[in-house]
């Protein structure tokens, strides 16, 4: 009834062109960043923010990486595990070499290492194409993390081989280290995603982010119409590697506090940032969020349905997890190749015509 | 000879037989993209789910005993006979061939004309099935895999002990090959050989390259799709197998084994997605490459005095930063078809 374009009147061409040109859609927008902002911390606790929100908010970063650079350029990459840890350690190096400067800007120019890195494991895209680049990005994956492993001036020498993240304040309030409050890393990882969210967006939807779609559907042309592949795919790499830079970044320092590379940083966690865009939407900057939402919601729920409903060992809920998470990537694959991004806009597409459709 | 040349060629035969037992997964890998340009990321899994079900087999384990205990409550685990591995080995090979039917009939089949990289993630999301069922089907412990040809029993001996013998009578210090290996490398050898047989003299196997060769002309003469695709999907199921046996012998059938595929990704990278020989060769160069890589980084102090660290370990990415260089300059891989692009 109420989501409807009609008597919504655009009289400048910024308003012609924004994000959310149904009202309706507009102020519900506003109205969750309101309750992400306002409410949420408040109902925050341990258990939420740790098993739910932190993982959320984190993966969701990374998937809207994984995405520009797949979704928005077709670039597959099975070294998004890799990227991550560079994010990680170049966080935890910058945390410890300057302990002065606030973790925002830690977090930020650890994106930003990654971002280098991220462009020079992109070079070879140039030559290689589809399967084999998708493979080549592995070599990322197995050499970043066997170089964080066995080079010990990534991890200060440390004997455990671990880097902890030391106790660091953002406003005079803990972000890291053991004494957090929930809704301090809550709301430091929220800042971050808003942020990449609407950079994501707006990188998306200008120039640059036209030349990565025309990359994606066929390179040969775009490059005859005049666009650089070079430019396009280097911008590309360097984008999406900042984003997953930053959660890397992110996910060591607020949300586990500890990390050793191999078990973090492996090759499974770049296939489940995949799966969250596949599930999520491959294009989509809502599918990444709505990806990772799932992903991160699914072990939760099966884990509360089968180990503490059912009173099923833990290794059986395990193996069905896998089963599960296999048959519903297949399942959208063939039901829905667009994924969630694409039921959620068939959706509003039937709302607005609701209740007379034709 | 200087030792460490002779040390460098025992390394070198090694790596030959390492090479020998990747180029046995990157095989799967081609046989199906060659016939359906599907990228068969569960093919490792495959080897996984096939040896499984050969162990379960053999040891007359129940099926989904765990599960079935968890919501019943009863105590079941074994049906309490043991069957001979020829006939275990059939009764896989007759599992294989239904995975193969249920997978092109429940995934493939609704995904013909889609894109491949469709495709290949759909494959990823069929190695997660595959694994979750395997391990409710049989439990995930590891296990020891019991077969006559795989130990090497079935080869006289002395034959390690012999070519130990030889070697030391010529160069002064004995080679050490284990039996598994020389075990592997004969069937490889079977194996490739009667691929190559079965694709070039039988009906079925000219019909499967020409599907490879081009869907439409093959549809239009009468050759069923379909079929063609299970029966591919058959024999890389076979494939798996055998390679699920090698290296299950060696290293205990366990979640391990899956990653494999890992193994074979750069094999392939190298050899060229499309072609048989590629796969083999490809195998052969990564397997000594990367152990002559290793041997040269940790034997000698070079790397140590310059990198402030010793290399070692490099096994996991050496092979994926050679492949990736590589292909840097030839983009098709070693033997694989010149891309052509067209707009």
């Amino acid at each position: 009834m109420f989501y409807r374009e009609a008597g919504d009147f655009s009289t400048t061409y910024p308003q012609d062109s924004q994000t959310f040109p149904i009202k309706f859609d507009r102020y519900r927008y506003y109205v969750v960043l309101a309750v992400a902002v306002l409410v949420m911390p408040f109902v925050m606790t341990d258990y939420l923010v740790n098993s739910i929100f932190l993982p959320f908010l984190i993966y969701a970063i990374a998937a809207i990486g994984l995405n520009i650079l797949t979704g928005y350029c077709g670039q597959v990459s099975l070294g998004t595990g890799g990227f991550m840890a560079v994010g990680a350690y170049a966080c935890y190096k910058l945390m410890t070499a300057f302990p002065d400067v606030n973790i925002f800007f830690h977090v930020i120019l650890a994106g930003g290492i990654t971002a280098l890195v991220g462009t020079a494991f992109g070079l070879p895209s140039l030559r290689i194409k589809g399967f084999y680049l998708a493979v080549a990005t592995l070599a990322a994956q197995f050499f970043l993390v066997w170089l964080f492993n066995k080079v010990s001036w990534f991890y200060n020498y440390s004997a455990s081989g671990q880097i902890n993240a030391p106790e660091r304040t953002v406003f005079g309030i803990e972000v890291t280290g053991p004494n957090t409050e929930a809704w301090a890393t809550y709301l430091f990882c929220l800042v971050f995603t808003v942020g990449a969210a609407i950079l994501a967006r707006n990188l998306t939807r200008g120039s640059i982010g036209r030349e990565w779609m025309a990359i994606r559907d066929m390179d040969i042309a775009a490059e005859i119409i005049g666009v650089n592949p070079l430019r396009a795919k280097l911008t590309a790499f360097a984008v999406s590697s900042f984003f997953v830079g930053v959660s890397g970044a992110l996910f060591f320092a607020v949300y586990l506090g500890a990390v050793e590379v191999g078990e973090v940083f492996g090759i499974t966690k770049s296939f489940l940032v995949l799966f969250m865009i596949i599930i999520g939407g491959l294009g989509s900057i809502f599918g990444s969020f709505a990806g990772a939402a799932f992903l991160v919601v699914l072990p939760v729920v099966l884990k509360i349905v089968g180990v503490d409903l059912m009173g099923w060992p833990t290794d059986i809920v395990a193996h069905f997890q896998l089963v599960i998470v296999g048959g519903l990537i297949i399942m959208f694959l063939i039901l829905e190749p667009h994924g969630l991004a694409q039921l959620w806009r068939v959706a509003k597409e039937k709302l607005r015509l609701w209740p007379f459709p034709h | 000879m200087s030792d460490q040349l002779i040390y460098a060629s025992e390394v070198f035969l090694n790596g030959l037989m390492a090479g020998v037992l990747y180029a046995l997964v990157a095989l799967g890998f081609v046989l199906i993209f060659k016939a359906s340009g599907i990228f068969n990321f569960a093919q490792g899994v495959m080897a996984l789910f096939a040896a499984m079900t050969l162990v379960g087999i053999q040891s007359g384990q129940v099926p989904f005993a765990h599960l079935i205990n968890a919501i019943f409550g009863t105590k079941i685990h074994h049906f309490g006979w043991h069957v001979h591995s020829v006939v275990a080995i059939l009764l896989t090979v007759l599992v294989m061939i239904l995975l193969a039917w249920m997978v092109q009939r429940f995934i493939f089949k609704h995904l013909v004309g889609q894109e491949p990289i469709i495709l290949f993630m759909a494959t990823i999301g069929l190695a997660y099935l595959l694994e979750g069922v395997a391990d409710l089907m049989w439990g995930s412990e590891i296990k020891k895999l019991d077969v006559c040809l795989a130990e090497g029993a079935c080869l006289p001996q002395g034959i390690n002990l012999a070519i130990d013998e030889a070697t030391f009578n010529l160069f002064g210090y004995g080679f050490f090959i284990d039996n598994l290996d020389i075990t592997a490398t004969i069937i490889a050898i079977l194996l490739v050989t009667s691929l190559v047989i079965f694709s070039q003299y039988t009906k079925q196997g000219r019909a499967m390259r020409a599907v490879a060769d081009d869907h439409q002309a093959a549809l239009s003469v009468g050759v069923s799709l379909n079929y063609i695709w299970i029966l591919v999907w058959s024999v890389a199921g076979f494939v798996a197998l055998v390679a699920g046996i090698m290296w299950g012998a060696k290293s205990g059938v366990q979640f391990s084994l899956s990653l494999i595929a890992l193994k074979a990704l750069p094999v392939l990278m190298l050899g060229g997605f499309t072609s048989i020989p590629g796969a083999i060769v490809g195998g052969l160069i990564i397997g000594v490459g990367e152990k002559l890589f290793e041997f040269f980084m940790s034997s000698g102090d070079l790397a140590g005095a310059f990198l402030g660290f010793t290399m070692n370990a490099t096994e996991n990415w050496f092979a994926y930063v050679l492949a990736l260089i590589f292909l840097v300059f030839r983009p098709q891989g070693l033997f694989g078809e010149k891309i052509i692009e067209r707009v």
